[in-house]
């Protein structure tokens, strides 16, 4: 559905030439659920923009639905729904009108705009604002209605950058209800960025880690924190000695790594380490060394980030003020 | 046709706002209103070089002026989209894009064509001779050559970005020489040599002349024909270089 090959975008600015973009590769299936996961200036948008046609690339192919985006990007608009980082509504437009506008921008009769509208308008619980000016909506309600503006064409790819971005915890989890609701029903492919690890986590089937232009990761997040980072394992003995003979057997376990032992302490990092981890206390205690505690720290992909680059997701992570 | 379709739905999109204000449009003649009431009455001693009225002479004139005025500075109004976004988001959309320039521009000239009407009508009692047909087509050249203006003027907002200070700076110091140098308000050829030869090269005096030209009566004059094609080819580099700033820029 969305393919990249060498996509390269670089800015002209007056400290020179900015390399935003560094020979991004990618694909992405039909129905498939991706986030674009980077600290703030790692690329992400600069490749949405080209990816969504707004952008030329300095240079590189990406193609929408068959559709090469350089080529055809007439074809490519009319495909995919695109939510931009601001906002989209105008502040002195009335919030059904902007709908309206938009379905007939998109090549839709004016009834079936008007209909698709309001259609729009329940399910993102616009309705009360419907007449109102865009200017007078909250937060949380403007970034619905980028979201209803992205979806009136019923595109069969929706862009999403940065669609939480500024929002209190509250509208964003309203705002993702939404999202993963209308995926549900319609299947649309979603291509979103973010900064935000827990919506990477939670929402993406597939995450994309960016970072300085480049994609320096892309899996399931499931297996990148299991590859990347995998499981923390710490386990406190009665004594100094009984924790050295655990930190002997531990390596032993498949693919255990990082054994360290601190007093009666022992920490280390396997995969799986829930399904490791009472075996391998049951193997120690038929040892005759006694487990008095036990803790996985499961890893998040911030230790994925870190792991991958030396530095914390969530340092970078602050927009600036 | 898709450019005239789009062209319809960015001037529909633009228009209902202003629709819902429209006593700014009122409000906006009061100017060109005091310039007839407290400037004209100087020019009965000023040879304008047509016979009768002054009036005649100088309504084609300042309705170019309010024209060019308008729409150099109507970019502004895109600044605020281009900063939030909602620009960008007609950019998204399969819409052409000289169409999103030319229902932007018309958003801006319908109120000005209104303000036309009623300057004239208001003053039309004072002495102006009514030459309908004329003075009709001498509005369709100033919408042609309005698109082109600001056309160009949203170019320069795309091209200076979110310096909405150095968007002001050029417009400005743009449209003021133009005016002067068109004879908007003193006929030029009152003036010394080098400055009749600087106002040669100013595309708004044929403009004018042309308008003058028309508000007399008189169609089938040179002025008209250099007026019309300039207008034209104004429109035709404005909307290009207005489509291919949006390209360039990759907004």
């Amino acid at each position: 559905m969305i393919r990249a090959s060498n996509l390269t975008r670089t800015f002209k600015t007056k400290a020179g030439p900015v390399e935003a973009v560094r020979g991004l590769s990618l694909e992405v299936a039909e129905g498939e659920l991706v986030a674009f996961l980077g600290p703030n200036g790692a690329g992400k948008s600069t490749s949405v923009r080209m990816l969504t046609s707004l952008l030329p690339p300095t240079s590189g192919q990406a193609m929408i639905g068959g559709h090469d985006v350089a080529r055809n990007p007439v074809a490519v608009r009319q495909l995919i729904g695109y939510v931009g980082q601001g906002t989209g509504s105008g502040p002195y437009h009335r919030v059904r009108d902007e709908l309206i506008t938009q379905g007939r921008a998109y090549r839709m009769s004016y009834p079936d705009a008007r209909k698709r509208a309001d259609e729009l308008l329940a399910i993102l619980e616009l309705e009360p604002q419907a007449d109102r000016d865009c200017a007078t909506l909250s937060g949380g309600q403007k970034r619905r209605l980028d979201v209803a503006l992205g979806l009136m064409h019923t595109p069969r790819i929706l862009f999403l950058d940065e669609p939480s971005t500024g929002l209190d915890p509250h509208s964003r989890a309203n705002l993702w209800e939404h999202i993963i609701r209308l995926r549900r029903q319609t299947g649309m492919t979603i291509f979103l960025t973010t900064h935000y690890l827990d919506e990477a986590d939670n929402m993406a089937e597939r995450v994309m880690i960016m970072d300085h232009g480049k994609m320096i990761a892309d899996d399931m997040p499931e297996k990148l924190k299991a590859d990347l980072a995998g499981d923390q394992i710490r386990l406190r003995f009665r004594s100094e000695r009984e924790a050295g003979s655990a930190a002997e057997q531990a390596r032993n376990l498949p693919a255990a790594r990082d054994i360290a032992r601190e007093g009666n302490h022992l920490t280390l990092t396997v995969n799986k380490g829930e399904s490791l981890l009472p075996g391998f206390i049951c193997e120690l205690h038929n040892s005759g060394v006694e487990t008095q505690s036990a803790n996985i720290h499961r890893p998040t992909l911030d230790d994925v980030f870190l792991s991958l680059t030396g530095r914390s997701l969530r340092e970078t992570a602050e927009p600036p003020a | 046709m898709a450019f005239i379709q789009d062209t319809l739905i960015s001037f529909r999109r633009e228009m209902t706002p202003t629709l819902r204000s429209w006593y700014y449009i009122v409000f906006g003649i009061l100017q060109p209103l005091l310039y007839l009431g407290l400037f004209v009455p100087l020019l009965t001693s000023v040879p304008t070089g047509t016979e009768g009225n002054p009036l005649q002479w100088f309504v084609p004139g300042m309705i170019v002026m309010l024209v060019l005025f308008t729409t150099v500075s109507c970019g502004w109004a895109l600044t605020e989209e281009l900063m939030s976004g909602s620009f960008e988001r007609f950019l998204a959309t399969p819409m052409s894009r000289p169409a999103i320039l030319v229902g932007r521009s018309l958003k801006e000239l319908a109120p000005l064509l209104v303000q036309a009407v009623i300057i004239i009508a208001v003053v039309a009692p004072f002495g102006l001779v009514l030459h309908l047909l004329p003075m009709l087509l001498g509005l369709v050249l100033l919408l042609i050559f309005g698109i082109g203006v600001a056309s160009l003027s949203y170019a320069l907002a795309i091209a200076s970005k979110h310096d909405g200070g150095l968007f002001y700076m050029v417009s400005h110091s743009v449209a003021l020489p133009l005016m002067l140098l068109g004879g908007v308000l003193l006929p030029m050829d009152l003036a010394p040599d080098w400055l009749y030869t600087a106002s040669r090269f100013n595309p708004l005096t044929y403009l004018v002349e042309a308008e003058r030209s028309l508000f007399t009566g008189a169609v089938f004059t040179q002025s008209v024909l250099y007026g019309a094609l300039m207008a034209g080819v104004v429109a035709l580099v404005g909307l290009l270089v207005g489509t291919l700033t949006i390209r360039r820029a990759g907004l």
